[in-house]
């Protein structure tokens, strides 16, 4: 119990730190660059959050491919909005 | 249908005689479970809730379907003479609003889902029984909100909210809608959720996925695009409110956002709520085709699997509302060719239904006439949806009556002819009452008739060149206008009916038998009305799904 509610804390001191970088980001990188620094460290919070929070390091099979799915299905709508956008 | 005796009225020298008021199946039904309104508001028993969804997204028809016939009305006459250029913005957006969001997707699957869905699989209720209930609360809420829009003066912007028409120049209601919607959401995703958890650990033993009814399969379907699509909406609707109320620039180019965004993700989740309507109406026919042929249905899996392929290729096909918006036409091109894909799974249905028919012991029962009604409009919606998926008619037709005749065809023609057929099938099962079947046959009948008076001469509206959400326009198109104002009163007519012979039912109405159509599933193995716990022993199934006797014809006996 006391393990598990240190790794809950360490997640979310994690979290913050990966905010912090969010918004140190958006100050000093400009760009292209900062969309991928941002997406980057975005695709950083939404693994933890899925494998710490949403507890699917304990979890197997179905309930993984669901998941997932969820992903595939955010991957669709950002690249056929990005289709149109980069060839409009 | 067998029918039973009429033998209604009590023996008034025999106390214990209650003639036909109460069965001994209605004593011990879910409908009797109880008689105080606590029983009814706080219920967590499915059928209860899907009771309570039945009365719901009946008055919302009704409220939906009075702005229908304000707009008709005022197109009779070329003059916009009934309602302000205004007035007329605020019916045909509260029109589509009340349609969309408080009937069509929660019709069939609210109601007929929900009372259907453990009694095909053989289980005593959802997978969460309380969570069934919040999402209907959540939906009376949303619903109240979208009333509330309605006494406070009305929104104007279309069911589809465009910015920046939403988000900088409409005066009307928009967040207090938005706001509706974004809660009436998350009934929508609650209840998909719980669908999805209920048909992979409820079914009971022996009920294997290659022996689930095809109005489950297709109810899956449905689930997974309410929980995958319904977030975006949300997330869509909360930046409207953001850029409207606190200046964040999303959608408003000066603000650097980009308006096309908006009709991206409107339409990630609204195109596949498009196939979250009809894909239950897909299944309700599956059924009602088999019931009526008294066939085992033609290529299961054929038919299972396309409901899985709509669900996903439906996804991949929103960019056809945008053709002439701005996007790309390198997106456009991809966006027409998957418009044209998700074709061909709708269209193996339509082959499997015909093929199930084909020397069946067809029945002209009021079901079988709906779900005939809904093979003949779907695919006439269909293939008009293919004419608009093509780059370049699409040019001509965009925006036109065109468009508001092919999707009528799809969600009128096609989900409510399945939700009525639906009523008209499981009537008996839920309320243990048959009805006269000369009046449901005149129902789909007029539905029929009236629908496609009212619908066809928009086709030929659309392609003259007539654009929806105007109520002026030029002389020469009025005869078709008011012909398919002539249409929508029948069909107005034709929607009250039920209201009389359904309601009168309930009271003399003949009982019904457990299995009055003789139909093969597990809802028909319990007495009608079922009991509060479905199965008094849990079924177990070693049989296929739709076990209809195999009938040999003369020269293949062996």
């Amino acid at each position: 119990m006391e393990q598990a509610r240190k790794r809950l804390a360490t997640v979310w001191l994690a979290l913050l730190a990966l905010l912090a970088l969010t918004v140190a980001g958006s100050f000093t990188v400009t760009g292209a660059a900062s969309a991928v620094v941002s997406f980057g460290v975005a695709a950083a919070k939404v693994a933890l959050i899925f494998w710490f929070f949403m507890q699917l390091r304990t979890e197997k099979g179905l309930i993984r491919v669901f998941a997932v799915g969820a992903i595939a299905w955010l991957a669709i709508l950002l690249t056929l909005v990005t289709i149109d956008k980069v060839t409009r | 249908m067998t029918d039973v005796p009429i033998n209604k009225r009590a023996d008034p020298n025999d106390i214990r005689d209650r003639g036909l008021s109460e069965t001994p199946e209605e004593r011990a039904s879910y409908l009797r479970a109880g008689h105080t309104l606590r029983s009814w508001f706080l219920t967590t028993d499915h059928k209860r809730i899907a009771l309570l969804y039945l009365v719901s997204v009946t008055f919302f028809f009704f409220v939906g379907g009075i702005a229908a016939a304000l707009i008709r009305i005022d197109l009779l006459t070329p003059e916009g003479d009934l309602l302000s250029n205004e007035g007329y913005n605020r019916a045909f957006t509260l029109h589509g609003v009340i349609m969309v969001w408080f009937f069509l997707i929660p019709s069939i699957p609210n109601t007929f889902g929900n009372f259907l869905i453990p009694l095909m699989i053989g289980a005593k209720d959802l997978a969460f029984p309380r969570l069934n209930l919040l999402s209907w609360y959540i939906y009376v809420i949303g619903g109240l909100c979208t009333l509330f829009v309605l006494v406070a003066g009305g929104v104007d912007t279309g069911w589809t909210f465009y910015t920046p028409l939403s988000s900088m120049f409409a005066h009307g209601q928009v967040v207090m809608a938005a706001t509706a919607v974004f809660i009436v959401g998350f009934s929508s995703i609650l209840t998909g959720l719980n669908f999805i958890v209920t048909i992979h650990k409820l079914r009971c033993p022996g009920m294997t996925w290659g022996r689930l009814p095809l109005f489950v399969w297709s109810h899956y379907a449905t689930s997974l695009i309410l929980v995958l699509a319904t977030p975006v909406l949300s997330i869509t609707l909360a930046l409207i409110a953001a850029e409207r109320l606190f200046g964040v620039g999303v959608f408003d180019p000066k603000l650097g956002g980009d308006p096309l965004l908006y009709q991206h993700l409107f339409w990630f989740y609204s195109h596949p709520a498009v196939y979250i309507m009809v894909l239950p109406g897909l299944g309700v026919v599956s059924e009602l085709v088999t019931a009526a042929a008294r066939k085992r249905v033609f290529g299961y899996w054929f038919v299972a699997g396309s409901s899985l392929a709509i669900a996903a290729v439906g996804f991949l096909v929103w960019g056809h509302h945008m053709f002439v918006a701005g996007q790309s036409m390198y997106a456009s091109a991809v966006f027409s060719f998957l418009s044209l894909v998700v074709a061909v799974p709708s269209a193996v249905k339509v082959y499997n239904w015909t093929a199930t028919l084909y020397k069946g012991q067809i029945a002209i029962d009021p079901p079988f006439l709906f779900a005939a009604s809904f093979i003949g409009l779907f695919v006439f919606g269909g293939l008009t949806g293919l004419v608009l998926a093509m780059l370049a008619v699409d040019m001509h037709v965009h925006d036109t009556y065109f468009v508001i005749a092919h999707f009528h065809y799809i969600m009128v023609g096609g989900t409510v002819s399945a939700y009525f057929g639906a009523l008209h099938f499981w009537w008996p099962k839920m309320f243990g009452r048959t009805y006269p079947m000369v009046w449901g046959r005149i129902m789909a009948l007029l539905i029929y008739l009236g629908f496609n008076l009212t619908f066809f001469p928009q086709f030929i509206l659309g392609y003259l060149g007539m654009p929806r959400r105007y109520h002026v326009y030029p002389p020469e198109w009025q005869v078709w206008n008011v012909l398919s104002s002539t249409g929508a009163s029948i069909l107005g007519i034709a929607y009250l009916l039920p209201f009389v012979y359904l309601l009168w039912s309930l009271r003399y109405g003949p009982p019904a038998s457990a299995n009055p159509w003789g139909a093969a599933g597990l809802e028909w193995t319990v007495p009608s009305p079922p009991p509060k716990e479905n199965f008094v022993e849990t079924p177990v199934v070693d049989y296929p799904a739709y076990n209809y006797p195999m009938e040999m014809e003369e020269g293949a006996r062996g």
